[in-house]
């Protein structure tokens, strides 16, 4: 190092490099994380005049006591729930395949991976149309196994499945990734060495696989819930900007927009935005605390 | 292969998963050429009769799609570069310049990577309309050019480079601004090609952030055109499908030429933070 320790005349050069880093995230997310917290304690706060009545909780007991905000979670968490664990089974499976296939490994990667890098905008309007009651493709295809045909995106009771399909469509390529690299990085001896005991395919998996890939698969797990969590251009596309029939398609972060930008109701849906990184951030953080817990056992080995 | 059923099986498996993931793909190409103007209905023959290529130019008439083309182009490229300029240079005085509060800064960039861009929407919003910036190309850009996790990713990389090359670079002359531009930029080209391109797709299919801060066709990008776009053509599904075949294709041509570097991005991404 030519300076190894730091000096006035070190910082100020420093400084000319981290300056245009510095300034915009201090105004375009210190600031507005500063802000947050602010805006969703304002109560009778006028956005137009910047003139705030007065703090406190009145936000947070309106989404406490706003049946609307109890439909947005409940529909967040469903999908959570659902699209999660089946996303993340399809991608460990077709990871699993992609790595003992012979051949075309790559083909199938290119493949599954194409989701990630589309507009979520126009498949929406794609998937707009397959799952149309007259003429879309997924009616269709039922129609040929006869199976009558679903209004997907007008019954309540399919519109949320209709959006999830979607979510795990558009999320499962990532995944994929994520598991391919996680199996690269286990050592191929451990495998090896479990096969020459007698190891059956199942067993080297459940024993060796599965326990080494751990830490990936829960990685993958927070991903995407967070992702999930997040879910507003797809319902936004499918819906052709509303929340489904009935609500029954209506998530945190578009109750958020709705609030916000529909109904110009700054603080509330800012509180929404507080709830929502509260609980992003709490699963965050048990999954971090969970890693620390696992080295230390490893560690006290 | 030991096993040739259960290699057939895989390949049983896979190949229905690729077939499921490509439908919607094959369907909207499909449904492009069908002729416009006619409800499509369950009676309508699976393939068009005839290919109506005409679609794609009706298309680019029906709408300002080429200046909705122009702001996507240029609301990512800006970004994109504004983003690396600023991460770069970050990067580097973290790695091979020594400061005051070096660590606890670092450790703040750390921290912020995990604040969701959500949270910010609303500050952000009022902010801008407090400059008188709605409706402006800086709204579209400027809140995207700080970027905590392609600054933590390049610091990574700089990193992993001998501490010995920047002394040499400097014994040789090298001031610190040619060091990082000619030395360490050159070198990291893969991982610098793998952030960047993260950006350019993040930024080219980005809706909700545009839908919020442009309210006329002049700045609107090409997800919020296209949505534009739907509202006036209501069910005209072969034209929407012929729209969203050109928003879609220019990142899939990216992604076949580059995407030895996009799934370094990915898995350098996730893996390591």
């Amino acid at each position: 190092m030519l300076n190894p320790t730091p000096t006035l005349k070190s910082t100020l050069k420093a400084l000319l490099y981290l300056a245009p880093l510095l300034v915009l995230t201090a105004v375009f997310i210190l600031w507005p994380l500063l802000n947050a917290f602010l805006i969703c304690l304002y109560t009778k706060y006028n956005y137009y005049t910047g003139h705030v009545g007065a703090l406190g909780w009145a936000n947070f007991s309106y989404l406490w006591h706003d049946p609307v905000f109890h439909l947005a979670a409940r529909n967040t968490l469903l999908l959570v729930l659902v699209a999660v664990p089946l996303s993340v089974a399809l991608a460990l499976a077709i990871a699993l395949g992609i790595n003992q296939i012979p051949r075309l490994a790559g083909f199938f990667q290119t493949v599954y991976f194409l989701p990630f890098v589309t507009s979520t905008v126009a498949i929406g309007l794609v998937w707009n149309w397959i799952f149309r009651l007259d003429g879309g493709l997924l009616n269709r295809l039922l129609n040929l196994l006869h199976i009558p045909a679903i209004d997907w995106l007008n019954d309540p009771h399919y519109s949320l499945a209709a959006l999830i399909i979607v979510c795990i469509w558009q999320g499962l390529g990532f995944n994929i990734i994520l598991f391919l690299a996680g199996l690269n990085h286990i050592d191929h001896r451990f495998a090896r060495a479990a096969e020459l005991d007698g190891a059956s395919d199942w067993q080297r998996f459940t024993n060796v696989t599965w326990p080494l890939l751990m830490p990936i698969t829960i990685l993958v797990i927070v991903n995407t819930s967070i992702t999930n969590f997040k879910v507003f251009d797809q319902v936004y596309v499918l819906f052709h900007g509303a929340a489904g029939p009935g609500d029954a398609d209506l998530t945190l972060m578009v109750y958020l927009y709705q609030k916000f930008y529909v109904e110009n109701q700054m603080a509330v849906a800012a509180a929404c935005g507080v709830v929502f990184f509260l609980c992003v951030s709490a699963l965050t953080l048990i999954t971090v605390g969970y890693f620390h817990h696992r080295q230390r056992q490893l560690g006290g080995r | 292969m030991a096993h040739p059923i259960r290699t057939t099986l895989w390949y049983l498996l896979l190949t229905a998963g690729a077939i499921l993931t490509l439908l919607p793909f094959g369907w909207m190409v499909i449904t492009s050429l069908q002729p416009a103007a006619t409800t499509l209905t369950a009676t309508t023959t699976w393939l068009p009769k005839s290919l109506q290529w005409l679609n794609y130019w009706h298309v680019w008439q029906a709408a300002p799609f080429a200046r909705y083309c122009l702001n996507s182009l240029l609301v990512t490229v800006a970004t994109t570069a504004g983003e690396l300029f600023t991460s770069l240079l970050a990067a580097f005085a973290f790695t091979h310049l020594r400061f005051y509060g070096q660590r606890w800064l670092f450790a703040l960039m750390v921290a912020l990577m995990l604040v969701p861009g959500e949270l910010l929407l609303i500050p952000n919003f009022i902010t801008l309309a407090h400059l008188h910036w709605i409706n402006t190309y800086a709204a579209l850009i400027l809140p995207w050019l700080a970027s905590p996790f392609m600054l933590v990713a390049l610091h990574q990389a700089f990193k992993a480079q001998p501490q010995t090359l920047y002394l040499a670079a400097r014994l040789d002359g090298a001031s610190d601004w040619q060091y990082l531009w000619h030395v360490l930029v050159p070198i990291n080209r893969p991982i610098i090609t793998a952030v960047a391109l993260l950006q350019v797709i993040g930024s080219w299919n980005a809706f909700m952030w545009p839908l919020i801060v442009t309210n006329t066709d002049a700045l609107r990008t090409l997800p919020v055109g296209l949505m534009t776009f739907t509202s006036d053509q209501g069910t005209n599904y072969p034209l929407l499908m012929a729209a969203s075949v050109c928003v879609i294709l220019p990142l899939f041509i990216l992604y076949l030429a580059c995407q030895k570097y996009l799934i370094l991005g990915v898995t350098a991404s996730r893996l390591k933070g």
